[in-house]
């Protein structure tokens, strides 16, 4: 696996424009149909999320890929508009198909739109394309994967869901990055130094196997995902069905004990 | 839910005056965390060095911290108030609390991330150091002081100045306990005689001109046992001022007991060694440090103005000229200043709580309402915009309504404090703070709020004896305990009534233990005796005074009456009558007292 390909975790704007004019990008919008249709990115195709979430099998998945005219050498852009979440549960979805040409827009569709960055409402023709399957269980965790391993001292797991939910349940052993704490208000992820010292004061570097889960089915722990990849670690895995899939099981789960931390939000 | 993609530039608006920050203060942190969890650092140098940082425990855990961030004099700009909304949404709980000292508190904040929200804070100018610890605390200052129509002048900038002098000064960096400053408007709005140091501005002709200077208010305080602070003379001239400050601090830092720290707050000094002595002791030692003042800096008071500009109208007029409820918040939440044409408006929040959301939208409000163009925090964990003018208040209650930061009451006495109590206090035994949201509802349900006979009373709570919800001082206040039938245990109250801070100021007379549960009831009842035998312009408060103080002539002539017409309320149901009676708000399994190692001396 080449440092290179896996470092570029987000494109710029500007990159981006230049290789929507050089039309030697595909650019995958995830946002649902009717917000796609208003208006996108120039030459933008849509994968709502809720589409590729209705059946993730690879089978299927390649099927989607095949029609959005990616192969194997095509490099993918993907965006949203929530903060790059639904945007890293698609990107990561591709990794693990075998592709590893993919990032994330640095920014949202709203804050492009509002740098006023040209947008349109056309449907492009895309020529279906054919990629290879190459899966890549390197970057997945499963719930039987993480009872195994997360007692291992090796392994950092990371909830990304919001610290009082975290405060609720938990994995055991789990230690909460809130997804909110990867971003800033412009960019989806912080810049790469802040970041680096964020997760060194958490003690999260190194060579450590490092798993993320969040509530149900991936997104905010995809974020995370790239957001550890950002900064170069090299061994990250996204639990993709999460914490739901976890209590389903009636697997073990901890609490912190003793205090009325909920009484304390104003929601 | 998202804070993020919003950058309007607000290229006139207001920004801070003065940085309070230290921006290597934020890498000191982070290194000393990790040398700490490595053990090159002992617990008890690393919780003095945390304090001293603005970071306190949490509640039964290692793990985590409250971070304490000062506002000196309540003041907070709106670049500010977004920057606090971020931190709290990135390292919090999605809120953020209000206390009743000016500061800002984030709670539940992983140790590992105070460093990375001391930077935040150090960007915008604002600092957690010496907010917790042996250390001059928050300097506060009346949130009307400017504005109040009563004051002889405007104590903002002393109170400013006198938080720039202590702040990081070698002096007082190693107290024998905390030292708390309070500045005041006047005697109706102030909390002198329950601190340290209190302070109200006045003035006196001399020779022809007029002189500026302050009543100044020694040796008081809450606390386990609380004590009136004491006037040390007639009048302090404004250049006596810093020299005061400094002779109380060092006679404190010698003589303060650094033995026993439940005993060590200087109000214990003079009560041991006598005001008159130590009143002596103020006045020698003032005269000390003026002969050596020329190595004394002066304080640096500024006095430039601040800019009154009317913001000008962003669009809409949409706004309803007399929306639902205008009336009724105008009544309870607002007061006019001074100045002609402008009001204070008062933002009440449950229990001093706020989300991320309502801050960074409170900063545009702000921005688009406040011709001073910043807020003030309050002393009963709220906040005040000033210098709203009277022409923008109801699109100012349609804003505020949007974002639902437009509950009535604020200055009335259905905005109770709750102290944190069990939701993160390491020696909570009670949920005060849910208890003093829980009232608030019902309050406002009942429309308790637009009642002026109630107006000047308030409710205060605290989740065990310490006072850090100011009880001593309500009409009507609470502190928790465990109360006990044969095995079983349920959350508990002591009552007291008749306490206040005014310039009759005197500490509640306990009255009964009053069950968690019934607290609501009983209050209820209170009222309702009161209006059985109100005179014809009583206030609640008035009626109470006289109880407490034995000169009512009424069926309920003193305390002990009262306990009696309350009795029955008090009374424990069985559990199988009434299980809900043995769970503490916010929590549905049986109560039990649990508390951890407090910091508050430390
Ligand atoms: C024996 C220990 C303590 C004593 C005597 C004490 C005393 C006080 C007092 C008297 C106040 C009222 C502010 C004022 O002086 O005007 C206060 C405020 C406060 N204290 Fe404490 N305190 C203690 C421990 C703690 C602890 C362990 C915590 C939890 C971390 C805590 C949290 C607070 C908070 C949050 C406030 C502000 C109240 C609010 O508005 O929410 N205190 N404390
Ligand atoms: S009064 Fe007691 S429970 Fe409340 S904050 Fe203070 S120490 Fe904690």
């Amino acid at each position: 696996m080449s440092q290179e390909k896996t470092i570029k975790t987000t494109t710029n704007v500007d990159s981006l424009r230049s290789e929507i004019r050089d039309k030697s990008v595909r650019v995958i919008d995830v946002r649902r149909e009717d917000d796609y249709k208003q208006s996108h990115i120039p030459t933008a195709v849509n994968l709502p999320l809720a589409n590729l979430l209705s059946d993730d099998s690879p089978e299927r998945v390649l099927k989607l890929v095949n029609s959005m005219g990616i192969d194997d050498e095509t490099p993918v852009v993907v965006y949203d508009d929530t903060f790059g979440a639904l945007a890293s549960r698609v990107a990561w979805t591709l990794e693990y198909l075998g592709h590893s040409e993919v990032s994330l827009l640095e920014t949202t569709f709203s804050t492009w739109k509002s740098l006023g960055l040209e947008n349109d409402n056309q449907v492009p023709n895309v020529q279906s394309k054919e990629h290879s399957l190459h899966l890549r269980p390197d970057i997945l965790a499963t719930s039987d994967y993480l009872e195994r391993s997360k007692d291992n001292s090796d392994v950092i797991l990371i909830d990304n869901r919001e610290r009082l939910n975290y405060l609720e349940q938990h994995i055991p052993g789990a230690i909460n990055l809130p997804y909110r704490t990867l971003s800033t208000p412009d960019k989806i992820l912080r810049p790469k130094d802040d970041m680096k010292r964020l997760l060194e004061n958490r003690r999260i570097s190194g060579d450590s196997e490092i798993i993320t889960y969040c509530g149900s089915v991936g997104t905010l722990s995809g974020l995370a995902y790239y957001a550890l990849k950002s900064v170069g670690l090299p061994n990250v895995k996204l639990y993709v069905r999460s914490f739901k899939e976890w209590k389903g099981l009636e697997k073990p789960i901890v609490k912190q004990q003793d205090a009325h931390y909920w009484d304390l939000s104003a929601e | 839910m998202t804070v993020t993609d919003l950058k309007q530039s607000y290229s006139d608006s207001a920004t801070p005056k003065i940085n309070w920050a230290r921006i290597e203060e934020a890498e000191n942190f982070a290194n000393t965390v990790k040398l700490f969890r490595q053990g090159k650092y002992d617990e008890d140098s690393f919780r003095r060095y945390r304090l001293q940082h603005g970071a306190y425990g949490t509640r039964m855990t290692n793990d985590y911290a409250m971070v304490r961030i000062k506002l000196p004099a309540g003041e907070i700009y709106p670049n500010q108030i977004e920057r606090i909304s971020q931190l709290s949404e990135q390292f919090s709980i999605g809120s953020a609390h209000f206390s009743t000292r000016e500061n800002i508190q984030l709670h539940w904040v992983i140790l590992e991330d105070v460093s990375e929200i001391l930077r935040g804070l150090a960007e915008v100018g604002l600092t957690s150091r010496e907010a917790c610890g042996n250390s001059v605390r928050n300097v506060m200052c009346s949130p009307l002081s400017g504005v109040c129509p009563d004051e002889e002048f405007d104590s903002t900038p002393y109170a400013l100045a006198t938080a720039r002098f202590f702040l990081r000064n070698p002096m007082s960096q190693n107290l024998p306990r905390k030292f708390k400053f309070n500045f005041t408007c006047c005697e109706k709005h102030g909390m002198v005689r329950m601190v340290d140091v209190g302070l109200i501005p006045q003035t006196r002709e001399l020779d022809g001109s007029i002189q500026k200077g302050f009543k100044i208010f020694l040796g008081g305080g809450l606390g386990n046992r609380s004590f009136v602070g004491h006037q040390l003379e007639e009048f302090t001239p404004e250049e006596d001022l810093l020299y005061t400050s400094i002779a109380v601090l060092r006679i404190f830092d010698r003589l303060g007991d650094r033995k026993n720290m439940a005993r060590n707050r200087m109000r214990y000094l003079v009560n041991d060694m006598g005001w008159d002595k130590f009143q002596n002791l103020v006045l020698k030692e003032r005269a000390i440090v003026r002969a050596t003042q020329s190595v004394v800096t002066n304080l640096e008071v500024d006095h430039t103005p601040s800019v009154i500009k009317r913001p000008i109208k962003i669009s809409d007029e949409s706004g309803n000229p007399n929306p639902d409820g205008y009336t009724r918040w105008l009544k309870t939440n607002t007061l006019k200043q001074k100045q002609s044409l402008y009001h204070s408006v008062f933002i009440t929040l449950e229990a001093g709580d706020i989300t991320s959301n309502q801050l960074f939208e409170l900063a545009t409000i702000i921005r688009e309402f406040s011709s001073e163009g910043h807020a003030r925090a309050g002393f009963v964990q709220n906040i005040a915009l000033r210098y709203v003018h009277e022409d923008d208040l109801p699109r100012l209650y349609s804003k505020l309504l949007t974002v639902g930061l437009a509950k009535s009451g604020a200055l009335t006495m259905a905005a109770p404090i709750g102290c944190s109590g069990t939701t993160s206090c390491n020696l909570a035994l009670t949920n005060s703070h849910r208890l003093a949201k829980e009232i608030q509802r019902k309050f406002l349900e009942l429309k308790l709020d637009q009642d002026d006979d109630l107006r000047d009373s308030s409710i205060k709570i605290s989740g065990c004896p310490n006072s850090c919800g100011q009880h001593g001082i309500a009409t009507i206040g609470f502190f928790g305990g465990g109360g006990r039938v044969g095995k079983e245990m349920f959350p508990n109250y002591q009552m007291s009534l008749g306490g206040r801070s005014d310039g009759e100021t005197m500490l509640g007379v306990t009255c009964h233990r009053i069950p968690a549960k019934r607290v609501i009831p009983v209050i209820l009842k209170i009222i309702e005796l009161f209006k059985q035998n109100k005179k014809s312009d009583d206030t609640l408060k008035d009626w109470i005074h006289r109880i407490v103080n034995g000169k009512e002539d009424s069926e309920i002539k003193s305390v002990l009456d009262m306990r009696k017409a309350l009795d029955s309320l008090t009374i424990p149901p069985t559990k199988e009558d009434d299980p809900d009676f043995y769970n503490d708000f916010g929590s549905d399994s049986s109560y039990h007292t649990k508390t951890g190692k407090g910091e508050c001396a430390a």
